[in-house]
């Protein structure tokens, strides 16, 4: 039996609207296993990063639970809530936005210690950002400075050591690198990685950029308005993606190597309205291989060990 | 539009400067000439008025009659000539200038505190609070500032703690839609959520990331405000409303005055002058400070 | 050396941006050729210049605080640095046309589509106002979008569709050279695939010289015939696809592609490029790379030069004075 950190079951997330109900989680289940990393990839609009907010209940669900490490964390009450996420922190896109301007860098790592009355004096908090900020490669002298001084990758750096500051179990990874440069972008992923090695992190890494979550993640699930729609380890999704969306975003990627080029596939329009979605597959109205079938929601099958889909036409096409 | 790497590069810059926030918004203020003569003002409104305090004393010079020496035009012994008591208007005007700072200052402080207040709550809770607060100040808006001063002054009297609290309350709703104009968009910056996240709790959101992140407009508008309470204090002294006679606050002088304006049009004219000179003061220093917060005029 | 058809000349371009606190070197001594119908792919990172090249082109450099100098910048044989400000606005436009990185900025949000389209097309052909409409519901059609869609306003498209009608304004006077600065930036993966298709397409229709601006090596295989790598202001590689996909030759070349994660191996480790970019108000002496480079030697610190290495490949490398060496990605 394998040791789940996190499982997930049926999340949902609907939001009123004036035009209706907006669905950007509908219905999304997963398990996370200790030490693994879960990438969760879809397009803008997809609801990967209302997922990841929901489980930190940031956002809160409109029904299912979140069941970390024993506890299902919907049902905890406010203190409870600001205890439990002591093990479960966030890693944020922007490092630009995600950072308070007005706060010295120092200042920034030292703040989930101090809500959290982890040490009781200045000298020991001092200690323990100085030690976070050689772990994840910040030099001494940046203690005083501001976020507006530094460059993305540092900037990005600071948001890593203040998640790590109380000493998570689980972190969830909302486009870490997608605002940096590739050259930064690695150095992130790599210090990203060896976080893990040393600390056995779990992490759910939400991201656009399929070449990135291949690398990074151990298994990965596609998303698709407010759905799940294919489900597998890495190595196996990207040699047998059975889903026509999956196909599709596959073949989509830019691969900067010359000589092979590879069948792409284009799929017509644009992503739907997750507002009052109708009943019928999210991905009908734009899909190559629609047939009448596909006018009732599929449900994820396994097809092989650890990999499901959701699809009616799996096999015809 | 050139995008440009504003980034600095401390790894190459062995001589690095650390520059807070304030040191900046200083460095943008020096520039701006009219700012630093609005500065230079009031800095020198505040000595007088210190100075006046502890150098006059309030029976014997500002409020003693000397009805033998009435209307005497300016000379060279009473610099603005004297009142229909005799008093000197030159000592009056300076030891005016306490009044129009203190209530200035004070009933600012009152409306900035309880408003920013409100419109913080308002903006970082949103929904049915935001909703009752915002309606609130909407109706207090749609009276007239000196009609509801008077209202309030009418009902609690005459004294100058009223006249504080009168002004004070007559500009919550202003500083309470200020602010949550400038929190609004702080509240979706992702270090809000991040606060969040590491467990800080929703007061200390408010204190420790909020209000730092949202109070230049508010400061602008403390600095503006400062001139509006002064001329509103003046025009509730000129209609009797405000500081009782014999002190000698400027709106006060002023009504005092105005019956001998044909013959002795001096008597307005300083106080008058002193008004304008104020509030042209503050105005020119919320100018100079909005320009300094506002990093879009930065290059 | 027969003559070449050449739709850009520039040569030796330096850009810089005086303030009162620095003086920031944006582009240093910078040459391209381009040869009419090709595309030439501008790689590199954030602050490496290249949207500041493309605007020196356009004369869109705001000055103060831009310094634009310059030996020779000619587009289609025309001399654009002497240019008065009546010969640029006619040929911005028409000979040069911009597709910018943001569609959500980059159209009026008070004038439909159509509109839009047409007032390019009404400045520069001579012709009436229905025929400029007539061309602007041709030129969406082109892109993809249906013509009645003429009347709408920007807000009423998605990011991919207003990418699409950013694209028909830019091509509307068929442009002899067309930049485009990360078209797809801002667009999901499966929209960009859709736009870049199109943007191949129309390349190979209307014979448009075509400038990329992108970070993404990825779209530079797909869409571009040479590449020329940038840093520090400067372009430090330059050839054809092959030359510099297959045969690289500057170190900071093989540490942009070892930073990228190899979608066929997902096992292999990143090999980042150590350290930042340069300050560019505070660039190293000689290499500006010399600092991140793996083989940098003491004679790095000297300035450098361009050396060719065949017909169409170029490298700014000094090392390469050095009749052995050669970087790790070569020997593979």
């Amino acid at each position: 039996m394998a040791d789940v950190i996190l499982e997930v079951k049926n999340l949902t997330k609907h939001f009123k609207t004036k035009r209706g109900l907006l669905h950007a989680v509908d219905g999304v289940s997963f398990t996370l296993e200790r030490g693994k990393t879960l990438g969760l990839v879809g397009e803008s609009g997809c609801g990967k990063s209302t997922t990841g907010r929901t489980i930190l209940r940031l956002i809160e669900p409109t029904a299912g639970e979140t069941i970390f490490e024993g506890t299902d964390v919907n049902k905890l009450n406010a203190s409870q809530l600001r205890h439990a996420r002591k093990d479960m922190q966030l890693i944020f896109q922007d490092p630009y936005s995600s950072l308070d301007p007005r706060k010295t860098v120092s200042q920034i790592i030292a703040e989930p210690l101090q809500a959290n009355k982890i040490f009781k004096t200045k000298e020991e908090i001092e200690a323990r950002v100085e030690e976070l900020m050689a772990t994840v490669g910040l030099a001494p002298r940046l203690f005083n400075t501001y976020p507006h001084e530094l460059d993305g990758g540092r900037r990005q750096r600071i948001g890593i050591a203040r998640a790590l500051a109380m000493d998570p179990k689980f972190i969830i990874c909302d486009e870490p690198v997608s605002a940096l440069d590739v050259s930064i972008q690695a150095q992130i992923l790599n210090l990203l990685k060896e976080l893990q090695e040393e600390r056995g992190l779990s992490y759910i890494f939400i991201t656009h950029d399929l070449s990135v979550v291949n690398h990074f993640s151990d298994d990965i699930a596609v998303m698709y308005l407010g759905k799940i729609v294919e489900k597998a380890p890495s190595e196996e999704l990207f040699a047998n993606p059975v889903h026509p969306y999956t196909q599709a975003l596959l073949s989509a990627i830019p691969v900067p190597e010359i000589g092979e080029k590879r069948e792409r596939i284009i799929i017509k329009g644009e992503i739907t309205s997750p507002i009052n979605p109708p009943d019928e597959c999210r991905f009908y109205k734009r899909c190559n291989y629609a047939c009448d079938k596909c006018k009732s929601l599929p449900e994820l099958q396994e097809i092989k060990p650890g990999h499901f889909v959701a699809c009616h036409r799996i096999g015809e096409i | 539009m050139t995008k440009k790497n504003t980034t600095i590069n401390v790894e190459n810059k062995e001589q690095y400067k650390k520059r807070s926030m304030w040191a900046e918004v200083w460095r943008n203020y020096k520039k701006n000439p009219s700012a630093m003569i609005g500065l230079v003002i009031v800095v020198a409104l505040v000595l007088i008025a210190v100075f006046a305090r502890i150098y006059f004393d309030f029976d014997t010079d500002i409020v003693q009659q000397d009805v033998q020496n009435k209307f005497a035009h300016p000379n060279g012994e009473h610099w603005f000539g004297t009142d229909h008591y005799g008093r000197d208007v030159f000592t009056r005007v300076l030891y005016g200038a306490s009044y129009s700072l203190i209530v200035g200052i004070i009933s600012v402080s009152i409306s900035c505190l309880l408003g920013s207040t409100l419109g913080v709550v308002a903006a970082y809770y949103g929904g049915i609070v935001e909703n009752i607060i915002m309606r609130i100040c909407d109706v207090f808006v749609g009276i007239p500032s000196i009609l509801l001063g008077v209202a309030i002054m009418s009902a609690f009297g005459q004294s100058i703690a009223v006249l504080m609290w009168a002004i004070g309350l007559v500009y919550v709703p202003m500083f309470a839609r200020i602010a949550r104009a400038a929190v609004l968009p702080v509240r979706d910056q992702e270090y809000i959520e991040a606060a969040r996240v590491i467990g800080v709790k929703d007061g200390a959101i408010m204190v420790k990331h909020i209000l730092p992140n949202a109070l230049s407009p508010i400061i602008v508008q403390t600095t503006m405000g400062v001139a509006n309470a002064i001329l509103t204090a003046s025009n509730l002294s000129f209609l009797g409303l405000g500081i009782p006679v014999p002190a000698p606050e400027w709106g006060a002088m002023l009504s005092e005055s105005r019956n001998y304006i044909r013959d002795h049009g001096y008597l307005t004219i300083f106080p008058g002058l002193a008004i304008m000179i104020t509030v042209l003061a503050f105005n020119l220093m919320g100018d100079g400070l909005r320009d300094a917060l506002d990093p879009k005029l930065k290059k | 050396m027969s003559e070449k058809d050449l739709v850009l000349d520039l040569k030796n371009l330096n850009v810089k941006f005086v303030t009162e606190d620095a003086t920031v070197y944006a582009i240093n001594g910078l040459n391209m050729e381009l040869e009419r119908g090709k595309a030439i792919g501008l790689v590199g990172e954030t602050g490496a210049g290249k949207t500041t090249t493309a605007l020196s082109l356009l004369r869109l450099v705001q000055s103060p605080p831009g310094v634009v100098e310059c030996d020779k910048m000619e587009i289609n044989g025309k001399d654009v640095l002497t240019m008065g400000i009546k010969d640029l606005e006619s040929m911005r436009g028409k000979d040069i046309s911009m597709i910018f990185q943001d569609p959500m900025t980059a159209l009026n949000p008070v004038f439909t589509v159509g509109e839009q389209i047409a007032e390019s097309v009404f400045l520069h052909e001579n012709c009436t106002k229905e025929e400029a409409n007539q061309r602007a519901i041709e030129m969406l059609e082109l892109v993809g979008i249906p013509g009645e869609r003429a009347g709408e306003y920007p807000h009423q498209f998605s990011g991919g569709m207003k990418q699409r009608v950013v694209i028909a304004i830019a091509l509307a006077c068929h442009p002899q050279l067309l930049i485009a600065d990360e078209p797809t930036t801002a667009l999901d993966v499966t929209i960009q695939a859709q736009v870049l298709d199109m943007m191949k397409n129309l390349r190979e229709q209307y014979q448009t010289s075509l400038i990329m601006i992108t970070h993404d090596l990825g779209i530079v295989a797909e869409i571009c015939d040479e590449v020329a790598v940038m840093y520090a202001g400067t372009v430090v590689e330059k050839g054809t696809l092959e030359d510099v996909f297959n045969h690289t030759k500057h170190p900071y070349t093989e540490g942009l592609f070892n930073s990228l994660p190899n979608i066929n191996d997902r096992k292999a480790k990143l090999t980042p490029i150590k350290g930042l970019m340069p300050d560019p108000s505070n660039l190293p002496e000689g290499c500006a790379f010399h600092p991140r480079c793996p083989y940098a030697t003491e004679a790095c610190k000297q300035p450098q030069h361009l050396r060719q290495i065949s017909d169409t490949h170029y490298v700014v490398c000094d090392r390469y004075n050095e009749p052995d060496f050669h970087i790790e990605r070569e020997e593979k």
